[in-house]
């Protein structure tokens, strides 16, 4: 019985330890969106141009939607000139780049499509519905949408060429229809 | 007396005709309490720790505006919760729902409560009921010994 004790106290701490391990190697802020392989939602916003931009007029083509703001720094900076790189690059095969910029400043977000020499449409999302819509939790987030409408990749932080090449030349292989 | 009576009816009523769905599109009018009440049970998506409903955030903010809309739309708390859920994930929730491997959350806590209080009354049972063990021999002392110190006792007094 006395073998059986000192055995089992240091062995109830087991379980806590392999707790507190898990517990700190998992980033609070790495949240497994929902939305991945679910449609996309619609939406609709006015672009800085005051062009009325909506997801709709777009299926049929790989959609690339990035959320970012100009107080985002330094990601949303070091990833734009990588999106205006590969939306000129891929932009006549079918694929589309959308910037959201989110609770953000009007003056502010122009500052920063012209400091960055942006042609993708960039639209503000005033009121955050369409943040909420895609379950958007900080900027820079980017989500890829596939020729069929449903969102097939969430990217949290700053992305990278390898990360657009790669995703968009999967969804391009793809056939356009079911 | 009577006219707080009649005034406090007089709202019922009132109130009870909002609650009447009189189509889509109408809106309904919005208690802040229920914005809260919602607000409350959702995790504020740019914090540490903290509810929508305390959260100074402009997301927050937005959050909370979204569903204030939602309600004045005709929406249920538990319909916007699940738009919310549907979005983010069971994580938005600040308490995790009854169910599944979550109840292991609920259940952990009174299970420990349980076994600590058992373990603590059986080991104090087993302290308090000790069989008295025997006392070390006084053999050692030979009986020469306890008569001197008997002898010594009595003098020293």
């Amino acid at each position: 019985m006395k073998r059986i004790w000192r055995w089992l106290i240091p062995l109830a701490a087991v379980p806590v330890l392999a707790l507190l391990a898990y517990g700190f190697r998992v980033s609070p802020r790495d949240i497994p969106s929902p939305l991945v392989g679910r449609p996309a939602p619609a939406f609709a916003l006015d672009t800085l141009d005051g062009a009325p931009w909506s997801l709709e007029a777009h299926r049929g083509k790989v959609v690339v939607v990035n959320f970012w703001a100009s107080w985002c720094y330094p990601a949303c900076y070091e990833e734009a000139p990588v999106l205006e790189r590969n939306w000129r690059g891929y932009r006549d095969r079918g694929v589309v780049v959308m910037g959201v910029d989110i609770q953000d400043k009007r003056e502010a977000a122009q500052k920063f499509v012209g400091d960055l020499g942006l042609t993708f449409p960039v639209a503000q999302d005033p009121k955050g519905t369409v943040s909420v819509d895609y379950g958007v939790y900080g900027v820079p987030e980017t989500f890829f949408v596939d020729r069929r409408g449903r969102i097939r990749m969430k990217h949290v932080g700053a992305v990278t060429d390898e990360v657009f090449r790669a995703t968009v030349d999967g969804l391009l292989a793809e056939p356009a229809s079911p | 007396m009577r006219a707080i009576a009649l005034t406090v009816l007089a709202t019922l009523v009132l109130l009870g005709a909002a609650r009447q769905p009189a189509g889509a599109q109408s809106t309904k009018p919005v208690s802040e309490d229920t914005v809260h009440e919602v607000a409350a049970q959702l995790r504020c998506v740019v914090c540490q720790n903290l509810s929508v409903a305390d959260s100074p955030s402009e997301m927050a903010s937005q959050m909370r505006a979204i569903i204030r809309e939602r309600l004045a739309a005709g929406e249920s708390p538990a319909e916007i919760q699940r738009y919310f859920v549907d979005r983010y994930g069971e994580w938005i929730l600040l308490s995790p729902p009854r169910r599944g491997f979550n109840l292991l959350v609920w259940l952990l806590p009174v299970a420990a409560v349980v076994v600590g209080l058992t373990a603590t009354c059986a080991l104090v049972w087993r302290w308090t009921h000790r069989p008295r063990r025997a006392r070390p021999s006084p053999a050692a002392v030979d009986a020469a010994m306890s008569e001197r110190i008997r002898r010594e006792m009595e003098r020293g007094s």
